[in-house]
């Protein structure tokens, strides 16, 4: 077995010194004008020899060790959600649901300020995971350009509000349905296409978006961005020290207590809040509607489903335009809490994450997006200090989850119907 | 009900199906029997909407099928099985059969977002269908389980519930039989029958079970290397020199 595997572990290890020798053996340093090609330290190659050393090493015995990682059991999905059938598990998941409400409600008052700030961060994500989860995970349609929809949301605010003078409740409907209409026109000449040919184009439209916005300076600003869009209001009331819309009063004021800037940073988490619940209840109502079977029907087999008599256009539109809709209020709400947005925002890498929250939580699934939204927000956050490697963490953990759990954190379960017994 | 006339399917320098006609009458089991690649399927798939004929004619209760989408021609009432059993495998059978009565439920978002009385009516209909063919399969028990970890013979039942729950007029099945037990083949025999007895649906079927073909068909067709070899009663097929050549070869 061993002798068997010597070759290939050679090889290997001799690879690992090929391209780790030019790489970080040589050093390219500026002197004066010139730039110079530099040895590095001696240290350096002991630790490239070593690298080589352990990937010989690893080859050698990786049967040993894979038998080895395999006695460990992988986590069940029912140590998580309580495998309880019919009735009872749609009860306990409902005080679940209850639960996380009433615990995130609370949190802010006994959190600090980055705390609460954090945590709306992830409540966006939340509401762009599952607004994608519509496109990728159940109707099956790879969308790599979602943040798309986000960026006409969260512009929708902004031009808004400076060209027509339009508060945070006005435009929020607005921004929603102006990027549902987006995700509307994009999903007319994206039908025909399937798989890999859809992620192209979605991730297409995704770039232009934000290279448009990025050169229209005399609408947009481009990259200087959009800055001064106003927080949201309470009753006209405003969250800052002094007005700033004449027409509004002062939260503080109103109530009679002293000014204390976490105020703002508490009532923009409890409404994100209030839009992430109320994106939760639609969705999941969504699923178990004509509408949602029809999604899951169409990713599970397209040809069956024209045979019944179900037109893939009008399925694939609704869930794109559905999927844009929750990416537009993101948006608009993102706006509103940043109260300055650039093109900057709205990159590509937006996209991947939202789509490595929709996979590592499990397509389909709400509870398994919402844990992989705050992990994938809070992660990166709470390791400032490795932020350099931010994308080769996602890379390792989406490698290591295709391993472990290719159906994600927490798979979809499908809730069991009750039938009457005769 | 559906009419073929001198239908044929050309692909590339290829004549998959040439002249080939035939008349279902309603309550009819008619059969399409042939050799192996014969063009069986392709019938089939013209008839259904996937493929578009080159050239030829078809007819469905008066209206010209030839050209029109696969899913408007399995609205109007025409629906069909498959070769290799598709059923959506991460779905429950229940789920299934209710994904199959998308156009007899209430679709409307906001009907549904906000439960409104239509919408719970209807769904609730759609829901009592779908047990009554559960029921009639024989699925009722695995009705909450993934439709993919089925036996096979039952996918083929829950597939055949499935088009039956639409309420079509014209029920195509494409090797209902294949891959299944005696057992199972008599258990299918008995369903088809009971299909056109007790639900007035006229069945198309392509079957290699001579057993099972010859036992239920009201009329049956052979076709060889795409075109039309014979048609007759079962009695008429049985003793036809030319389809004993078909199948046999000469002596």
């Amino acid at each position: 077995m061993l002798a068997k595997r010597l070759p290939f572990a050679a090889l290997c290890a001799v690879l690992t010194l090929v391209m780790g020798l030019p790489i970080l053996g040589l050093n390219l340093t500026p002197q004066g004008i010139h730039i110079v090609l530099k040895s590095a330290p001696s240290a350096t190659f002991m630790w490239i020899a070593l690298g080589a050393a352990v990937v010989f090493l690893f080859q050698l015995f990786k049967d040993y060790l894979s038998g080895f990682w395999r006695q460990v059991p992988l986590p069940k999905a029912s140590s998580f959600t309580p495998n309880l059938e019919g009735r009872k598990r749609i009860y306990a998941e409902r005080a679940g649901w209850f639960l996380v409400a009433v615990l995130a409600f609370a949190m802010p008052f006994f959190a600090s300020r980055g705390a609460t700030a954090l945590g709306n961060l992830v409540l966006i994500y939340v509401i762009l995971g599952l607004g994608l989860n519509i496109v990728v995970g159940l109707a099956g349609l790879l969308d790599l350009g979602y943040v798309a929809f986000y960026a006409v949301g969260a512009y929708s605010y902004a031009l808004l509000h400076q060209y027509f003078g339009f508060g945070f409740w006005e435009a929020l409907p607005i921004s929603a349905i102006l990027a549902a209409t987006f995700g509307f026109v994009l999903g007319f000449p994206v039908l025909r296409l399937r798989g890999d040919y859809l992620a192209i184009v979605t991730l297409g439209f995704g770039e232009i978006i934000r290279i448009v916005i990025n050169n229209m300076t005399w609408l947009t600003g481009g990259p200087n961005g959009i800055g001064g869009i106003p927080n949201p209001t309470l009753f006209n009331m405003e969250f800052g020290r002094i007005v700033k819309d004449p027409g509004d009063t002062l939260f503080y004021k109103v109530l009679g207590i002293e000014y204390n800037s976490n105020h703002k940073v508490i009532f923009l988490y409890l409404i994100t809040l209030v839009f992430a619940l109320f994106t939760v209840f639609v969705i999941k109502r969504l699923t178990k509607m004509p509408v949602g079977r029809a999604w899951e029907a169409l990713r599970e087999d397209e040809i069956a489903c024209r045979s019944l008599g179900l037109s893939r256009t009008g399925i694939k539109l609704s869930a794109f335009t559905l999927g844009a809709f929750f990416a537009g209020f993101a948006g608009c709400v993102f706006a509103a809490k940043q109260s300055f947005i650039s093109p900057d925002s709205f990159n590509l890498y937006e996209s991947v994450i939202v789509l490595v929250i929709v996979v590592l939580g499990g397509m389909g699934s709400q509870v398994g997006i919402i844990l992989a939204a705050a992990i994938l927000t809070m992660l990166p956050e709470l390791a400032r200090d490795m932020a350099q490697y931010r994308m080769l963490f996602f890379g390792l953990l989406m490698v290591l989850m295709m391993i472990w759990r290719p159906q994600g954190l927490i798979p979809m379960k499908r809730t069991p119907v009750e039938l009457a017994r005769e | 009900m559906l009419e073929v006339r001198d239908l044929s399917m050309r692909f590339g320098g290829l004549l998959a199906v040439d002249g080939v006609s035939l008349n279902l009458n309603e309550r009819e089991i008619f059969s399409i029997i042939g050799p192996n690649g014969a063009g069986k399927t392709t019938v089939f798939n013209c008839i259904s909407g996937f493929y578009r004929p080159t050239g030829g004619e078809i007819q469905f209760n008066g209206h010209a099928i030839h050209s029109m989408p696969d899913y408007r021609i399995a609205r109007l009432g025409m629906v069909r099985t498959f070769q290799h059993v598709r059923l959506f495998n991460r779905m429950t059978p229940l789920e299934n059969l209710m994904v199959a009565q998308h156009h007899q439920v209430n679709t409307n978002l906001f009907a549904g977002l906000f439960k409104t009385p239509s919408y719970r009516h209807r769904e609730q209909e759609a829901m009592d269908r779908a047990v009554y063919w559960l029921k009639k399969v024989n699925l009722l028990e695995l009705a909450n389980r993934e439709a993919g970890n089925l036996a096979y013979g039952q996918q083929r039942r829950l597939e055949i519930a499935r088009c039956m729950v639409t309420g079509p007029k014209l029920l195509m099945l494409d090797e209902p039989a294949a891959g299944l037990n005696p057992r199972e083949t008599r258990d299918l025999n008995e369903l088809i029958v009971s299909l056109k007895e007790d639900y007035n649906v006229a069945v198309l079927l392509i079957e290699h079970d001579m057993g099972l073909v010859m036992g239920i068909s009201d009329r049956i067709a052979v076709i060889n290397q795409g075109r039309p070899l014979a048609q007759g009663t079962p009695d008429e097929i049985r003793c036809n020199p030319d389809v004993i050549k078909a199948y046999l070869g000469e002596e």
